[in-house]
């Protein structure tokens, strides 16, 4: 016994890091007790806990190592999110028949919130992808479902959903993109911004006016790169999410075969919502995973700094502000489960509980991973430490898919009409 | 090739969890502890699991001895490629002082019952790496038993013919060895990578069955010969002594009895 604690305690897997090595996260992941008030395989089935492992070794042995090289260096990881995609982590609620893993959206909440924790920005782009390929899977006829679902999910080929415009983010359905109609083509002209994988992806999920102004009149593109017509912006430098390139997306007479459009004109808006409900469980879901690891990053940093003759863990206003911390991480991982059952369920209260719970949850977990900066002192400042690269991805959380003003504005414009429906 | 392969899989304490001794002494603490598949099974599963790819067997049969949890510990070596498994129930006092001679004697007698032809395992467990169990089950069971890598750079296990090939990098190049089947394989460190899990294979793996059975069916006695008297933690490293010259070095280590 004596033995195997000393090889436990001083880890020295030399030759077992040859496959695997683990990050230092995991190295302090379970001391007894206090990790499980905020283990997040509690209440999951025995299937989700053996997802949520595989998402969790795979976040520690090929993402969490890279992800500070990444962010420096601007790297868009398509080694890494191939081996992701191979696992079945390219279309993991995509149907199985088109190459989609098939799993709920609660399994897709868990899986993101584990990959997330070795790093925010590949993993928020990873759920970018999936919404597209749902998006094609879902609304796509059998040719379109065909010839591009399959591609996606192995992510042979990327995926960039365009909607935002310089002059419409939240006020999506103002949008310009016009498409008109030439024989059996449209010609498309004008332009997106701020689009995730632009000019590295293959695949562009486009909304585009084909009719008249506001929401009725738009409808859903699929546009190739290669397209003649098509070209991009300049890569935009960002203070995070910098292993995804973001550019302005750019049509120029651009003909798309009307072949491409999925489902019929004017219902493109009503798809890119739909799409956003997902999306917004999943970048909730991206900051659980970030605001897991920095409570983490926070407690290891608390047992080792040692200021006024003891460590910082016997502080009792931080022991106090670690379990504020932990609570609403909690707090925060039950409201994107319930909105995931919830979407998943086709529940009326579906699309308000995805917006509440975006809302809610990119904001308590960017104050979590900026309280564990805090805690780190001077040296959560350093980009030696990750937490600073947890509270720089997660930022732009609250801003995308549904930035926190518009998510209030949706969760009050329902309950206004309910309350005039009394 | 009608081959079936047994591997033997073991729910240890996750080799990443700091390990606590417990207030009475008795034996660390396992409550609410993060539990894994040992990593040496691990490794023995993905080269069950290659050999089946290969074609060289037919079936893989993932076996663990313990309670109710171990099971999660079977279905991940069914996501990995298992065919199904086989729970061997024990539990409360008798799991404590579950050791290796009781494990050999089950796994012999699981072989017998299920004719296996091979048994692929762990090199030694990480709780307790008593590196005993494929010794003992291949003595129980008169078979040869080979490690792959008694400490060096494996290459490959094979099947041709009716025998195991087994490929090990020595100093001074690489030895080939062919032992008869049936057999024991042990798996060291640098066998292989194991893979992961993908999702749909996590799925498959709910479909696959696992076995229940009692040692008592398979005439098996799990009580111990041994008794744990103490256990304590490793003594604390003790601060260094700075020394001026040589002769002070050799003056502390005669005064320590070291030389």
């Amino acid at each position: 016994m004596a033995a195997a604690m000393a090889l436990v305690r001083g880890v020295r897997f030399g030759s077992y890091s040859i496959g695997r090595s683990r990050s230092l996260i995991f190295n302090s992941l379970q001391r007894r007790g206090i990790a499980a008030c905020v283990d997040p395989s509690i209440g999951l089935t025995d299937e989700q806990k053996e997802f949520q492992k595989v998402a969790f070794d795979f976040a520690a042995n090929e993402m969490a190592p890279h992800m500070a090289e990444w962010d420096q260096k601007e790297i868009f990881p398509v080694e890494a999110m191939r081996k992701a995609a191979q696992l079945g982590f390219g279309g993991i609620y995509v149907n199985p028949d088109v190459g989609g893993s098939g799993l709920s959206r609660l399994d897709t909440s868990i899986i993101f919130e584990a990959l997330s924790t070795g790093c925010v920005s590949t993993t928020a782009y990873i759920s970018i992808h999936n919404m597209c390929a749902w998006m094609i899977d879902t609304f796509g006829n059998n040719e379109q479902r065909e010839k591009f679902c399959p591609d996606l999910c192995s992510m042979q080929k990327f995926a960039s959903y365009c909607l935002t415009e310089p002059g419409s983010g939240s006020d999506a359905a103002s949008l310009l993109t016009s498409a008109k109609l030439q024989g059996d083509h449209y010609i498309l002209n004008g332009s997106k911004a701020f689009i995730s994988g632009g000019g590295d992806t293959d695949v562009y999920v486009v909304m585009c006016r084909t009719g008249e102004k506001g929401p009725k009149g738009i409808s859903c593109v699929v546009v190739e790169k290669g397209t003649a017509g098509l070209s991009f912006g300049k890569k935009e430098k960002k203070v995070g999410w910098n292993s995804q390139p973001t550019r302005a997306v750019i049509f120029e007479d651009c003909a798309v075969p009307v072949t491409n459009r999925l489902g019929a004109e004017g219902e493109g808006f009503s798809i890119a919502m739909k799409g956003l409900n997902g999306g917004r469980i999943n970048i909730a879901s991206c900051s659980l995973g970030a605001a897991h690891a920095s409570v983490l990053l926070a407690r290891d940093h608390m047992c080792v700094r040692k200021q006024f003759g003891e460590t910082l863990s016997n502080s009792q206003f931080l022991q106090f502000k670690l379990a504020e911390m932990a609570t609403k991480l909690v707090a925060s991982r039950l409201l994107v489960r319930q909105a995931a059952v919830a979407l998943q369920e086709g529940r009326p209260d579906a699309v308000s509980l995805c917006s509440m719970a975006k809302l809610f949850v990119t904001d308590e977990c960017f104050a979590i991973c900026n309280q564990a900066l805090q805690i780190h002192g001077g040296y959560g400042y350093l980009k030696d430490y990750a937490v600073q690269q947890y509270v720089r991805d997660i930022r732009v959380h609250q801003i995308l898919e549904g930035n926190d003003f518009f998510c209030l504005i949706h969760v009050s414009e329902i309950l206004y009409v309910k309350l005039l429906q009394i | 090739m009608s081959a079936r392969v047994l591997v033997g899989v073991k729910r240890v304490i996750d080799y990443a969890v700091k390990i606590r001794v417990k207030p009475d002494r008795t034996g660390v603490v396992t409550d609410g502890v993060k539990h894994s598949m040992n990593p040496f099974c691990e490794i023995a599963v993905e080269e069950a699991v290659k050999l089946k790819e290969k074609k060289l067997v037919k079936e893989v049969v993932a076996v663990s001895c313990g309670p109710q949890q171990v099971q999660e510990t079977i279905r991940t070596a069914l996501a990995m490629g298992a065919d199904r498994g086989i729970h061997v129930e024990v539990s409360g006092k008798d799991y404590e002082t579950l050791g290796p001679l009781q494990v050999s004697k089950i796994l012999a007698a699981l072989a017998k019952k299920e004719q296996a032809d091979l048994i692929i395992l762990g090199k030694q467990a990480i709780d307790d790496d008593c590196n005993q169990t494929g010794q003992m089950t291949a003595a129980l069971l008169d078979w040869p038993q080979r490690s792959p890598e008694d400490g060096t750079f494996a290459s490959e296990v094979n099947i041709e013919a009716d025998k195991l090939k087994v490929v090990r990098e020595i100093d001074g190049g690489l030895e080939t060895i062919k032992i008869n089947l049936p057999a024991v394989v042990t798996a060291d460190l640098r066998l292989n990578t194991p893979r992961y899990a993908t999702l749909p294979n996590i799925m498959k793996a709910k479909k696959k069955k696992i076995a229940n059975v009692k040692p008592a069916d398979l005439g098996v006695d799990v009580s111990s010969r041994l008794e744990v008297l103490k256990v304590d933690e490793p003594p604390q490293r003790q601060a260094g002594v700075k020394v001026e010259t040589v002769h002070d070095l050799v003056g502390k280590l005669k005064e320590a009895g070291r030389i």
